[in-house]
């Protein structure tokens, strides 16, 4: 079937089944049950998991049928949030770097939507400069024993599973002491804090491992070559958050072009010309995400390069909550409907810091893509009981 | 949709980059600009015999290659990248013109090329207008060819493009189309991208190899966050601007109904972003850059003067607004 083809069929799934409302935010208890059934009919429609090995689950299809079916996806509404951390990052990372028994045991569940995944990177001390992380696993005789703390962890109150990143060694420097993990979230001494976010409601959480308990078989990779398998989980979240997999849709989204048109007077040709401006922005970012689809399917991957379309996804989405409230004027801030302007624009600076920041996007290009010298470093060669991390006073 | 290049594109690229990196690298560009002609007519008839662009576009029956806007949006590309003086575009503009919907009587001439062709793009200013063999007049939806007449040559921004006042004689009538005219502007618009586009690879290509070179403060200024950020704010440009190119062009050929709106958006959309780019380029080379030796200028006032070619951009972006109804 050719790519035009697959994607009209996706719509004309999509669009008669895809009208579940979703709440992207805390979804709450009926709120999962639901995601989960939507999951599991998406699941049975052969539209989870496209890109994913057949053996395990997936539909053995590529990335570009996997971005043409998140891009038809924009214009409806999924409620698939609670399993964008599984679909775009964990479950990718197990497909490339998972033992065996960890594709058997958990790839089907995921995409079936049975079970949710958090990825457990973020500490305190540690967020653009996750490699400084001070969570510690010591191993013992029939697997490890991980203490610390997490943190902006999304989607972890709800999650079964997670993929962690733990310090393993201290004496080396510190992209050479970490290893990665499959933990169960259910597990004795896993503690689960919503934080109340900006917005109000908690879309992350802290997260506390006292004395944590985890199989030798949890064990992701190799001993102290998590730092590789972090960066594949980082290029799979880059990649993901751009081309929109694994997210909800834009349907409902108040502040996109297609949106705004309907709501604000184009009469006034200073609104028609912001509106313009949006359309172009929104446009241009499309189209570099479909041509990224179409290199894909050619087989050139995108690698760094999707650095630049998230970095592009967070300036629009913050570019556009602020043209959206600021063409409808004071209304946007005080309300008594139910104040979409004003939750979008309280959500928009969640993309320019998760999955890496604005700056940091900026770096891995100009490092990456452009391959232009890079920083001077005082970090990479000290072992890390001697780094000076966190905040300092 | 077709935003990724073929096999034969690809071919068709490098054959064209690598001809002119070896033919025309920048320094013949300025001997060549500043010649009493303004261009080398041996590259010319070198990239029209050898390589047959000059046929390009122009169908098989009247002596050209038949081929489509993706291939010449490619060598403008190119040829925009290598600055290339004289009437390459030009040329392209009168031919696109031509073989949407004039009388083909001077396409074989201008595929052999032996005719160069310009068109006055508002009234009576044409890009080589004062080289020129024949002159494309439109007025409305009428179009006449113009041999002979008074030419008078205008002073440029750009070094590299000549420009000149065409007096309006009489001429012979070869096309006559409202509908078609429409086409044929949109076709402009998505020919002067392709070229921008080139523009803006060019200038960031020339300032990502310097940050990789010149040193401050014992270090390379690539290594400067104050630069790399803004290098790579540039190379989010040219990502979305080849991405915007590529679909007009795909539009020009397999999809008319679409071209319209990517004709407009590559306008309003490329031809900011390669200004930009120039002109972030020619700054971040320091005092150098605003030296007449060094040819960031070139760029900055190339990406000027066609981001204004067809019009002020604001007329892009009125475009625009029509087109979504808004
Ligand atoms: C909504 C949301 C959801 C998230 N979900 C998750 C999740 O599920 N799992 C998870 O592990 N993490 C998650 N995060 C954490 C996120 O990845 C980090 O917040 C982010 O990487 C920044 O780290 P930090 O907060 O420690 O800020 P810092 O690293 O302290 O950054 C502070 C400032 O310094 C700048 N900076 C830092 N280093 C550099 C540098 N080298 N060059 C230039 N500037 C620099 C940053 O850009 C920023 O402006 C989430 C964050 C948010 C906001």
């Amino acid at each position: 079937m050719d790519l035009e083809e697959y994607r009209r069929r996706a719509r004309s799934w999509l669009e008669a089944n895809a009208r579940r409302s979703r709440d992207e935010d805390d979804p709450g208890a009926d709120g999962v049950a639901a995601a989960k059934a939507f999951m599991a009919d998406l699941y049975d429609a052969g539209y989870s998991g496209i890109s994913w090995p057949a053996e395990w689950g997936g539909q053995g299809l590529s990335q570009a049928e996997e971005r043409a079916f998140a891009e038809e996806a924009k214009d409806f509404t999924l409620p698939t949030y609670v399993f964008s951390i599984g679909l775009g990052m964990c479950g990718p990372t197990l497909v490339d770097l998972g033992t065996p028994g960890q594709k058997a045991r958990h790839l089907r569940p995921l995409l079936r939507g049975e079970e949710i995944w958090c990825q457990l990177f973020s500490e305190p001390g540690a967020g653009s400069d996750v490699a400084a992380l001070q969570t510690r696993a010591t191993e013992t005789e029939d697997g490890w024993v991980v203490s610390g703390q997490k943190v902006w962890t999304s989607v972890a109150q709800h999650a079964d599973w997670g993929l962690l990143l733990t310090r393993t060694d201290v004496d080396v420097p510190k992209h050479k002491g970490l290893s990665m993990f499959v933990v169960d979230m259910h597990a004795p001494g896993v503690t689960v804090r919503p934080l109340r976010d900006m917005t109000g409601r908690a879309h992350f959480n802290e997260i506390f491992f006292d004395d944590v308990h985890i199989p030798a078989e949890n064990l992701v990779g190799r001993v102290n070559d998590g730092w590789n398998c972090a960066v594949t989980t980082l290029l799979h979240e880059r990649l993901s958050i751009s081309s929109g997999v694994g997210m909800g849709g834009q349907k409902d989204n108040p502040v996109a072009f297609e949106a705004l048109r309907h709501t604000v007077d184009t009469g006034d040709h200073l609104v028609r010309d912001q509106l313009v401006e949006l359309y172009i922005r929104s446009r241009a970012l499309a189209l570099f995400n479909q041509r990224l689809a179409q290199e894909t399917k050619a087989g050139m991957f995108p690698g760094a390069r999707g650095s630049a379309a998230k970095l592009l996804l967070a300036e629009l989405s913050m570019f556009q909550a602020d043209l959206a409230t600021s063409l409808a004027g004071p209304e946007a801030v005080a309300y008594e409907d139910d104040g979409r302007l004003a939750g979008s624009i309280s959500l928009a600076p969640a993309l320019s810091l998760g999955g890496g920041t604005n700056e940091i996007m900026r770096n891995i290009i100009g490092d990456r893509v452009l391959n232009l010298p890079p920083e001077p470093r005082v970090d990479k060669t000290v072992p890390f009981k001697d780094l000076k991390t966190g905040t300092r006073q | 949709m077709n935003l990724v290049l073929t096999e034969e594109q690809r071919e068709l690229r490098d054959t064209v980059r690598s001809f002119l990196v070896a033919a025309s690298p920048l320094p013949d560009v300025r001997r060549a600009a500043e010649s009493e002609s303004g261009y080398d007519p041996a590259v010319y008839r070198r990239l029209n015999g050898e390589l047959g662009l000059a046929g390009l576009i122009v169908p098989q029956e009247y002596g050209g290659a038949g081929a489509g806007y993706a291939e010449l949006a490619i060598v403008l590309e190119e040829t925009g990248a290598a600055l290339l003086p004289g009437p390459f575009l030009a040329t392209a503009l009168a031919t696109i013109l031509l073989t949407e919907l004039g009388d083909k009587e001077l396409l074989p001439d201008i595929a052999a090329g032996t005719t160069v062709a310009t068109v006055a793009l508002d009234g009576d200013r044409a890009l080589n207008g004062a080289e020129a063999d024949v002159v494309l007049m439109v007025d409305g939806a009428r179009v006449r060819a113009v041999r002979g007449g008074g030419r008078t040559p205008l002073t440029t921004l750009d070094p590299t493009r000549r420009q000149a006042r065409v007096e309006s004689v009489a001429g012979e009538a070869v096309a006559s189309s409202e509908a078609g005219m429409e086409r044929v502007r949109d076709l402009f618009a998505v020919a002067v991208a392709a070229e921008q586009l080139g523009v803006l690879r060019a200038s960031l290509d020339a300032i990502v190899a310097y940050s990789r070179i010149r040193v401050a403060f014992g270090r390379l200024i690539g290594s400067y966050q104050g630069v790399k950020h803004k290098l790579a704010d540039m190379h989010c440009k040219l990502e979305q601007a080849e991405s915007i190119v590529r679909n007009a062009a795909w539009a020009a050929d397999e999809a008319p109904g679409e071209l319209p709106l990517a004709a407009a958006l590559a306008q309003a959309y490329v031809g900011r972003a390669c200004f930009e780019v120039a002109r972030d380029s020619l700054l971040l080379h320091g005092g150098i850059g605003f030296t007449w030796e060094h040819d960031a200028h070139l760029y900055y006032k190339r990406a000027k003067s066609d981001e204004v070619l067809l019009g002020p951009p604001r007329i892009h972006r009125a475009r625009l607004a029509d087109l979504l109804e808004l």
